[in-house]
């Protein structure tokens, strides 16, 4: 089946069908990783937006059971050049095609996802539409224009869970700290990070109070991920400002964005943000650079924090953005990539040892 | 970090001549090095003894010298230039053992000589068997089971614990070298021998076989604060098993989970830290269980490598030259990105296509070699095709190979409805597809056709689902194409799958251009995507493209002069690195004097395709097509296929008729050369001399035009190249043999038959010229007699032997030729000398394998003068005017990959079957002689046992040459024919049994180590048994072994001399000052 990828600038692209049959709408950002699509689908900070691969061949090891970083994908739609049509892997359970007929996630192929790039690249991320079928291009575009961008809109809530639960040490381990952690649309595998450095992890809702975190008398405090504009959840900013200097606090991606805003500083939207996972971000302190998982549109002004309050720790080497800070006197620090990789390198994953390192000496202290 | 203050000079030795294993890819690491280094204000001093490449340009290194890569050289140089520090990770293996050598010499130590990149406990790490496994252990890497063995007993130990099959593999050495499979005693004796007479510390690792699992690699790249970097993942279409210069490999990795490759990741940069590599590539290969994912590491290169150069080419990041600057002490994120400027090289490049590398095999040269592909490297050279889409990369690749092939099959070439007649086609396809071989992937499409599902052919190749599908998705293409009037969306998908023009047209009856034409007017074009390392995430400076079939089109055209020089595609034999050089000379001539120079090329290893090379490079195959395609866009002023060797000539009509300009000689002239009977015209015209011969169509013809020119002859088809098929005849019987089996003499394609000249002299001219004045660049007299191809043959410059009166002859017959042909640019020509008389052998209207050597010779550039000169400067103008004659001697010899060929015969004939070359240069024959033997790895012995046995014929010859060798020390072996004409010339000789006549012979003698040279020409047109084993056995020990009279001759010159003085080493730049000097007199 025929179906079509309209940009909010007018550009359209005739391509293929595959996926769910279906229109939907986001905004249009591109992803340079090679591998990982199954994790960038399923990874919802992918709301609201429309995902195009920049390598071309995609779908080529299937879809399995291990490799997903939520319940379901959350990634709007899709865009490719070419999609597989046999999966080749021997933990494959299926093709990508199915996964997201399965999920109602429409694609679209043989779009020259460069030309795509380049647009993006020059002007920046903007709304978009996949259509599946015949469909009129002209009102399409006017459907583009008129659905809603990323900017003040909370996404958050739409990925986040409804209540708290539990996600217990693992099997054999007794757990060290008592975590909580707030999902903004948080990925698995932070959590398995959580308790591979030994932690027991309460699961908050985005929604939680700062009392309601406090009553499970955590020992350290997780902000999590998540889709969209940091500044449309003013309630988890809230929670954040009020916990700030009570608890080591490690932030990651939107969370480092809301404790950019929690400690009074400004956020703002990147031109086409970092989705990939090849970007080299410097520590500062030792002047290394790891190469790191990448998935923001936005990113902290850190001199809009007051009193210089935080240290810049991290920084992109690509455009210079803030990739990480941490608080000049509490155990409180953040960065804006993924240590918990998937997909991407395992260079950071060193950040959630320092966590724990943080909650050892804050427990002893 | 910045770089390092305290070292000033640095020594990079190069790779020296092109082997299977080591091609021109060391000599665009090394160039690169180089430049690099010298841009950060280092001194740098440079070592290769192959001529035909651009680091040994005088203006590559501060310090060029063409000398043999030997520990013994080595010191020589470092005592006399005293550098601070040596970089032993560019050229290659041959660069690494030297250093490593060095090292253990104690030589590096005395004259203060820091290592840098890798030390050498590194550098043993990865290299030794055993540290590597003892290395991987301890890091928690999984291996196949092993075991090493230093002698045959060891070795039988291990196999019994392990168990059939097994892999066996000699350590130090290149290219697996001497390694091979075992799946049973008689097969694992045979190659254990031989894998421990090959490794330089007779060690030989004796490993579970993990064949049929998926083998990947990694390029990773670490500066000296530990920041790890991966350039690129590298999936072999072949399984393991076959080795990764043998396989179709494709970047990046396709059927890898992000999870599984982040695993291997990890392994990669444990295995770097933990080796200890401080900075710069290596190259790591894993092995993936297809069915549990179980990672195995198989071994690390602590060096950039062929996959690294393939690497620098599949993504444009430049390995080698961050590499040199990492290891003066710059780190990662220091160094900027060269092609999106404000980004650092401390990333990893993503990259937004595929790209299909496939080896190019040169069997037809060894018909009695095994095949087989295995564990041991057999490819002569490799092309790269890059595409929106695997199908797309894939079908560019193979038509890329320069083996007539327009893509996956459905072209005229095509052998799929003759085959599928056959009741046995289907065996023969299982059979084909179970051993590995070259022409496997074509089976693949005739198993596709004969109905066997993907399965099948993964059950019987291993090859992953994922590729075979693709193929499957091409194959079934073809058939909907076959059956269809050709719509444009069916137009647009065939492009898209990499369908040429050509072999549309031969699926819908139809020729190339009346695809074409309405293809292009149906608005169904090639566009140009540029490789930028980052996917297009930032702006690209540099100017690297590859054709696809989408929407937009990146190329940014200029407003200047352009001139588009057409490469050489992949190294293949008679076809190599010298090739290369001229595009690359012609490029950077050009851009010297203002134009805007596009170069096109499909060889990942060259210097050609590096994107700094010219002004914008273009990496595509070398058709017709594909020219076009690219003239269509940039509308060049002019086009150069002089240079490449055949292929852009082939190329010359068909570029003239669509309306190109060809700069230099006329594509006329060309043909002029080339067509046998204008050229018989030509050489009655000027009153020069052929040798007498005629053309055949049946084999009756031949005969009788065989007895009308009186035996021996040269017979060869027509139309080939690097002596194809040619062969020296003796009789009417062996010539119908000719007739009937080795061609196939057809109406179309008749045989050419010469008059042999036997025992005569063969000299070879390059010359230059602007249509105007005609200059001689040099004129080189070969040692082995002529019916040696010229390729094959070592040289001398300037003539030794000749007379005046000869040589003045051959200048006139050639710039009679030059003016008649009305050359602009190069022309190269082969003459014969026999009996005071000059024969023409053949014209080469376009640069020479020589153009190199004879540069480096004279001081001359004659490459990058021949471009100005096509681009319509005159010789006059460049100060080129008159014929140089270099007071000092140069001598080219030529290296055989007779090693990887283990059992065939090293008889040199008229087919070129030579892979490389070296050159030595000193005051006088003999020791420059001794010294191109001691660079091509067979370096004369100074005494011991020499082995004499020849035929009847030289006989009389012999004698002074045995005198000659006893006086200079040395014992004589002989066979009884040749010890009683020895005897006769009154030299002793101890007498030896035959082979046949039982131990102890020959053989035994060698085994043990006590023969140290042999002289043994072959007794008649067919080779005895005995004498094959012999030469080949030679071979398998490395003993040198020279199979003609003027090759003994000339070794004994050589053995006399380094006796008198020994090897002395003396820069590129004196013995250039010593040819001005001279000149100004
Ligand atoms: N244990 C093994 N079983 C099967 N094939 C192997 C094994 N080890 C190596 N090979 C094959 O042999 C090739 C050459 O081995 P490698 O260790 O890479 O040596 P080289 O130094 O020649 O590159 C590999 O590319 C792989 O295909
Ligand atoms: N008539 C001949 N007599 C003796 N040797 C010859 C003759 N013709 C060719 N050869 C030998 O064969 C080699 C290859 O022949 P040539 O015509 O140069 O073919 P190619 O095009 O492969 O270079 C020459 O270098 C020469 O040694
Ligand atoms: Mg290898
Ligand atoms: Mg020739």
């Amino acid at each position: 089946m025929k179906a079509h990828l309209v940009l909010e600038d007018g550009t359209h692209f005739a391509g293929e069908q595959f996926g769910a049959e279906a229109e939907a709408f986001g905004e249009l950002v591109f992803n340079t990783s090679m591998t990982g699509y199954q994790e960038i689908l399923t990874d919802p900070s992918y709301k609201g937006q429309v995902v195009t691969m920049t390598y071309p061949l995609i779908g080529n090891y299937g879809v399995n059971d291990e490799d997903v970083e939520s319940s379901k994908p959350w990634a709007e739609g899709f865009v490719v050049k070419e999609l597989s049509s046999i999966a080749s892997n021997h933990r494959s359970r299926g093709t990508l095609d199915g996964y997201m007929k399965k999920y109602g996630i429409v694609g679209i192929q043989g779009i020259d996802t460069r030309a795509v790039t380049r647009i993006l690249r020059t002007k920046g991320a903007m709304k978009c539409v996949i259509s599946s079928g015949d469909s009129d291009v002209k009102a399409l575009l006017e459907k583009v224009k008129a659905s809603p961008g990323l900017i003040g809109r909370d996404l958050v809530k739409e990925v986040a869970c409804a209540r708290p639960f539990d996600w217990p040490s693992q099997p054999g381990q007794k757990p060290e700290f008592t975590v909580a952690a707030v999902d903004c649309g948080m990925k698995l595998n932070i959590l398995r990070n959580l308790n591979r450095i030994g932690c027991r992890v309460r699961v908050f809702p985005a929604a939680a109070t700062a009392s309601d975190i406090m009553a499970v008398k955590p020992d350290g405090l997780f902000l999590s991920n998540g889709p969209g504009d940091p500044e449309a959840v003013p309630y988890h900013i809230k929670a954040v400002r009020e916990l700030r200097d009570k608890l080591p606090i490690f932030g990651i991606c939107l969370g480092h964005q809301i404790l950019g805003l929690a400690f009074g500083g400004k956020t703002y939207k990147l031109k086409f943000g970092h989705h990939g996972g090849n970007h080299p971000v410097m520590d500062l302190r030792t002047r290394k650079v790891d190469i790191t998982s990448q998935n923001h549109g936005f990113a902290v002004d850190i001199d809009s924090i007051p009193d210089k309050q935080m240290e810049l720790t991290h920084v992109n080497l690509y455009d210079k953005t803030v990739e990480g800070m941490g608080h000049r006197e509490l155990p409180v620090f953040s960065v804006q990539y993924h240590p918990e990789a998937c997909p991407g390198p395992h260079d950071a994953e060193y950040l959630f040892d320092k966590f724990a390192g943080m909650m050892r000496e804050n427990k002893h202290a | 970090m910045p770089k390092r203050a305290d070292i000033h000079k640095i020594l990079i030795i190069g790779s020296g001549p092109i082997v299977i294993g080591q091609a021109c890819e060391f000599d665009y690491s090394g160039t690169q090095a180089c430049k690099a280094l010298r841009e950060e204000g280092f001194e740098v001093v440079l070592v290769n003894s192959n001529p035909a490449t651009i680091m040994t340009d005088p203006d590559t290194a501060d310090v060029t010298y063409i000398e043999p890569i030997t520990p013994e050289i080595l010191a020589k140089i470092i005592e006399k230039e005293r550098p601070d520090a040596l970089l032993p990770t560019l050229g290659g293996q041959t660069g690494l053992n030297c250093a490593i050598q060095l090292h253990d010499s104690g030589v590096l130590k005395k004259f203060g000589v820091e290592m840098i990149g890798a030390k050498e406990d590194a550098i043993k790490k990865a290299e030794d068997r055993k540290l590597f496994k003892e290395a991987m252990l301890k890091i928690g890497l999984d291996l196949p089971k092993s075991g090493l063995a230093y002698n045959m007993e060891q070795a039988k130990e291990i196999a019994k614990e392990i168990g059939f099959p097994l892999v066996i593999r000699p350590s130090f050495t290149l290219g697996g070298t001497g390694g091979g499979t075992a799946s049973d005693w008689q097969e694992f004796e045979q190659i254990t021998q031989r894998g421990l007479s090959y490794s330089m510390i007779s060690e030989v690792l004796i490993e579970e076989s993990l064949i049929g699992w998926k083998e990947y690699e990694l390029e990773v790249m670490r500066d000296l604060k530990d920041n790890v970097v991966i350039i690129c993942s590298i999936e072999n279409f072949d399984p393991m098993g076959i080795h990764t210069g043998d396989s179709i490999t494709v970047a990046p990795a396709q059927t890898l989970t992000d999870a599984e490759y982040q695993k291997m990741r990890d392994s990669a940069i444990k295995v770097i830290r933990e080796i200890g590599v401080e900075t710069g590539g290596s190259n790591i290969q894993f092995a993936v269980h297809p069915e549990t994912g179980r990672q195995i590491i198989i071994e690390m290169n602590p060096r950039v490598s062929r996959s690294s150069a393939l690497a620098s080419k599949a993504t444009g990041f430049p390995i080698a030259k961050i590499a040199a600057k990492l290891a003066v002490g710059y780190t990662l994120d220091e160094i900027p990105n060269d092609i999106t400027k404000e980004t650092p090289a401390s990333f990893e490049p993503s990259i937004d296509y595929c790209v299909v590398k496939i080896p190019r095999w040169a069997f037809e040269k060894f018909p009695k070699a095994d095949q087989a592909l295995s564990i041991q490297m057999k490819s002569v050279g490799e092309t790269m095709a890059i595409g929106r889409t695997f199908k797309e990369a894939l079908q560019k690749g193979i038509r890329s190979l320069e083996i007539g092939r327009f893509g996956l099959g459905a072209d005229p070439k095509d052998e799929y409805e003759a085959r599928s007649k056959s009741p046995d086609f289907k065996t023969e396809i299982s059979k084909k597809l179970s051993t590995p071989n070259q022409d496997r992937l074509f089976y693949i499409r005739y198993a596709l056709k004969e109905g066997f599902t993907v399965e099948q052919i993964f059950a019987l190749t291993k090859i992953d689902r994922w590729f075979i599908q693709n193929i499957k998705e091409i194959v079934e293409l073809e058939d909907e194409i076959k059956g269809s009037a050709m719509c444009p969306e069916l137009m647009l998908k065939a492009k898209q799958f990499g369908f040429s023009d050509k072999q549309i047209g031969h699926l819908q009856g139809s020729s190339e251009a009346e695809i074409r034409g309405p293809r292009i007017n149906g608005g169904i074009s090639a566009v140009y995507k540029l490789v930028d390392t980052c996917a297009a995430e930032f702006e690209a400076y540099t100017p690297y493209f590859y054709s696809t079939y989408e929407r937009e089109d990146e190329v940014r055209l200029s407003g200047r002069k352009k001139i588009m020089i057409l490469g050489g595609g992949p190294n293949r034999i008679g076809q190599g690195i010298e090739f290369d050089y001229c595009c690359v000379h012609a490029s950077f001539a050009l851009k010297e004097i203002g134009y805007e120079t596009i170069m096109v090329n499909s060889n990942p290893e060259t210097v050609s395709t590096d994107y700094d090379t010219s002004d914008k490079l273009y990496f595509e195959p070398l058709t017709i097509e594909d020219v076009l395609n690219i003239a269509d866009k940039e509308k060049p002023d002019g086009v150069i296929v002089q240079f490449g060797g055949q292929t852009p000539l082939n190329l010359a009509v068909a570029l003239k008729k669509a309306g190109l300009r060809i700069i230099g000689t006329t594509p006329e002239a060309i043909d002029i050369a080339e067509d046998r009977e204008k050229f018989k015209v030509l050489v009655e015209k000027l009153k020069l001399r052929q040798p007498v011969n005629g053309t055949a169509f049946t084999v009756e013809a031949a005969k009788e035009a065989a007895n009308r020119i009186g035996y021996p002859v040269m017979v060869r088809p027509s139309y080939v190249l690097g002596g194809r098929a040619m062969e020296i005849v003796y009789d009417d019987e062996s010539l119908e043999y000719y007739m009937t089996h080795a061609v196939k003499a057809s109406p179309e394609f008749p045989v050419l038959i010469d008059k042999f000249l036997d025992d005569a002299i063969e000299v070879d001219v390059d010359m230059i010229g602007d249509g105007e004045t005609f200059v001689i660049g040099g004129m080189m007299e070969h040692i082995e007699e002529a019916g040696v191809h010229s390729g094959d043959a070592a040289m001398v410059l300037p003539p030794h032997t000749l007379t005046k009166k000869i040589m003045d002859e051959i200048r006139q017959a050639t710039y009679a030729l030059a003016k008649e042909l009305d050359v602009v640019g190069l022309m190269n020509v082969q003459y014969a000398v026999k009996d005071g008389k000059v024969y023409i052998l053949e014209v080469n209207p376009r640069a020479s394998r020589t153009i190199p050597f004879v540069s480096k010779a004279i001081g001359v550039p004659l490459a990058k003068l021949a471009a100005k000169v096509m681009s319509g400067e005159k010789l006059k103008g460049l100060g080129f005017t008159k014929e140089i004659i270099p007071p000092q001697i140069s001598v080219k010899e030529s290296v055989f990959p007779f090693v990887k060929f283990p059992g065939i015969d090293i008889i040199l004939g008229p087919e070129m079957r030579s892979t490389g070359e070296v050159m030595g240069i000193d005051v006088d024959f003999g020791r420059a002689f001794a010294k191109s033997q001691m660079a091509a790895n067979s370096a004369l012995p100074m005494g011991g046992k020499v082995f004499i046995s020849v035929q009847d014929s030289h006989k009389e010859k012999i004698g002074p040459i045995a005198k000659r060798l006893r006086d200079l020390g040395f014992e004589m072996i002989a066979t009884k024919g040749t010890a009683a004409e020895l005897r006769k010339k009154g030299v002793e000789s101890e007498e030896i049994h035959r082979i046949s006549e039982g131990s102890p012979n020959i053989i035994d003698l060698m085994k043990n180590g006590d023969i140290k040279f042999i002289i043994n020409t072959p007794s008649g047109k067919k080779p005895r048994q005995d004498e094959v084993k012999i030469r080949s056995l030679a071979v398998a020990l490395g003993i040198p072994c020279v199979t003609t009279i003027p090759g003994a001759d000339a070794a004994v010159k050589g053995i006399d001399a380094m006796q008198k003085y020994g090897p002395e080493v003396r820069p590129l730049k004196e013995w250039h000052k010593a040819l001005q000097d001279k000149l100004r007199q």
